[in-house]
């Protein structure tokens, strides 16, 4: 029974890992090799796939656009949501659960829905095609996660601290920032986590939103796929690269997650 | 806990309300706009009611993406749900097994969907993937562009592969919760597995696994790189689900009115069981 225990996991971890080692087994292919053999690991091992990605400027500003836009925007959000999250999890006030509710429906907006009047709002803004389009439109659901993170890490935090620190005299914003922020900083953390997440791996709206300029990784990849042939050793090296920030991520925040899930309410 | 009233927090929550209302709002108008009138360009706009309404409701086109995307929701939620907490039950507590499993789950969850789409597209190839050459050799005719029954397999062990760590990762969140003097009295009792099961672990997952299925039940109802990416919505439209089929309409027919009448319809539906989801979330917060 005991032995037994290990295997489930361990099947699981084997079929998700699957899948990622056959987009690596490809990124070192040659064309030739992969159109035309079936092989469990490359013959004729190369990195002339990732040396293209990494010289060739459409490539990598791909990377670097996502990484500015996708850091831009955590910072957006957790910043709002700071504030927004400590008057919900402190505070009664008119209208709060309505709109509390609201924040949240726009976590559960359909990104298809938004596609075209975005396209066409943010045109008219003259905001079309910069980082900035990309960041401020994934905050629709970016700082209703956030506030809603946020809010379950505060509320977790007794009301007695803020009471005793004004006594000692602190201004409200001395006690935000010394005192408060320090203590949530785990569920900073995690927030940020989950803002990086899910604004890296969106590409609906930032493919909508940007032409060449603040063009994403991703949307460089669709557009390989589908102009110059098939190049699927390209391809799997681009994907490649995409996983190493997410796994970057997560292996620093690894002792939060779990804890940040269930204080988070995600 | 108890909270003072206090209306000057309005003020905290001002930045948060431009910036999502800046975003949802104006938006959101613009698709009402379209929902009701006919354009020819230009700016010229007829008003036209609620005939586009009419018209998406009645269309077999639309009853038909409705039909797949209820059937791949259930069927996605039936496979994770269960598996999600069989493999949270499993998962070691303690040593360094805990971190490991974490990583490695959490690893699909932090890909860029059209990655996932193009990795599972690799994969799944008839010919030079890994899935579909194995299949083919075991004797199973499997080729997911061709067969309706091997895209609709493809895309949801696709899925499975996506999402089935965010349930874990929750159920692991909720089992961690459990005081170990509940372990102890259940033995004490004598109690069987099956009964730790239900009378202790389930009722104290029940508030992470509401989270769960919502969170689920959302994503996948608004998915749409993935498959979109992995299939293209076909073979014909066989997983052409309804962000799929919006977005054909909208961008690719350009058929605005219709389009938009569409896209409110959709966003109703998952606004109502979102709603209904709250409503009972909050109400058994309220309970405890």
């Amino acid at each position: 029974m005991k032995k037994a225990k290990w295997l489930v996991p361990t099947i699981y971890i084997i079929f998700l890992m699957l899948p990622i080692y056959w987009l690596l087994n490809m990124s070192f292919k040659t064309t030739t090799e992969i159109i035309n053999t079936y092989t469990l690991w490359p013959q004729e091992f190369t990195l002339d796939n990732y040396k293209k990605i990494f010289t060739d400027s459409t490539w990598y500003t791909g990377y670097l656009n996502s990484i500015y836009y996708v850091v831009m925007n955590t910072v957006i959000s957790v910043a709002a949501a700071l504030p927004a999250a400590y008057a919900f999890s402190r505070y009664k006030f008119l209208g709060d659960k309505h709109l509390f509710f609201w924040l949240l429906t726009n976590r559960m907006a359909p990104p298809a829905v938004f596609a075209l009047p975005f396209f066409q709002f943010y045109s008219s803004v003259n905001l079309f095609d910069t980082h900035v389009a990309v960041a401020l439109s994934h905050c629709l659901f970016n700082i209703p996660l956030a506030v809603w993170i946020l809010e379950g890490f505060m509320s977790s935090v007794p009301k007695e601290l803020d009471e005793t620190a004004y006594v000692d005299g602190y201004s409200f914003w001395r006690f935000f920032f010394k005192i408060f922020i320090p203590t949530i900083t785990a569920g900073i953390g995690i927030t940020m986590f989950f803002c990086f997440m899910f604004s890296w791996v969106e590409l609906l709206l930032a493919k909508t939103l940007t032409a060449v300029a603040a063009k994403p990784i991703a949307a460089t990849m669709t557009r390989t796929a589908s102009t110059s042939g098939y190049e699927l050793g390209l391809l799997a090296a681009a994907g490649s690269l995409t996983i190493i920030p997410g796994a970057i991520v997560i292996y620093f925040v690894r002792n939060y997650i779990a804890k940040g899930f269930a204080l988070g309410r995600v | 806990m108890n909270k003072t009233v206090n209306q000057k927090a309005w003020f905290f929550v001002i930045p948060v309300f431009v910036l999502v209302a800046f975003n949802a709002i104006i938006p959101l108008m613009t698709v009402v706009n379209y929902a009701f009138q006919e354009t020819f360009g230009n700016n010229v706009f007829m008003w036209e009611g609620t005939r586009w309404f009419k018209q998406i409701m009645l269309s077999e086109r639309f009853h038909a993406s409705l039909g797949r995307q209820f059937l791949f929701t259930f069927i996605i939620l039936f496979i994770q749900i269960p598996l999600g907490i069989a493999i949270a039950l499993t998962m070691p507590k303690e040593g360094i097994g805990v971190p490991v499993c974490l990583v490695l789950m959490s690893m699909p969850l932090l890909i860029p969907w059209n990655v996932v789409g193009a990795m599972w597209n690799i994969f799944a190839l008839p010919d030079i993937g890994f899935l579909g050459h194995s299949l083919n050799a075991l004797g199973f005719d499997y080729n997911f562009t061709q067969q309706i029954g091997d895209a609709w397999f493809t895309t949801i062990l696709m899925d499975v592969w996506h999402w089935t760590s965010l349930v874990v990762l929750l159920s692991y969140a909720g089992l961690r919760s459990i005081q170990p003097a509940y372990y102890q009295a259940a033995e004490i009792d004598g109690a069987s597995r099956w009964a730790v099961f239900t009378k202790i672990e389930l009722p104290k997952m029940k508030k992470v696994l509401t989270i769960a299925i919502l969170l689920r039940f959302m994503d996948s109802f608004m998915i749409y790189t993935e498959p979109f990416v992995l299939t293209g919505g076909g073979p014909g439209n066989a997983t052409a689900f309804l962000s799929i089929d919006l977005v054909k309409m909208a961008l690719g027919q350009f058929d605005l009115g219709p389009a938009a009448a569409m896209s409110l319809i959709y966003f109703f539906i998952v606004l109502l069981v979102c709603w209904v989801f709250y409503t009972l979330m909050m109400r058994n917060e309220a309970k405890q």
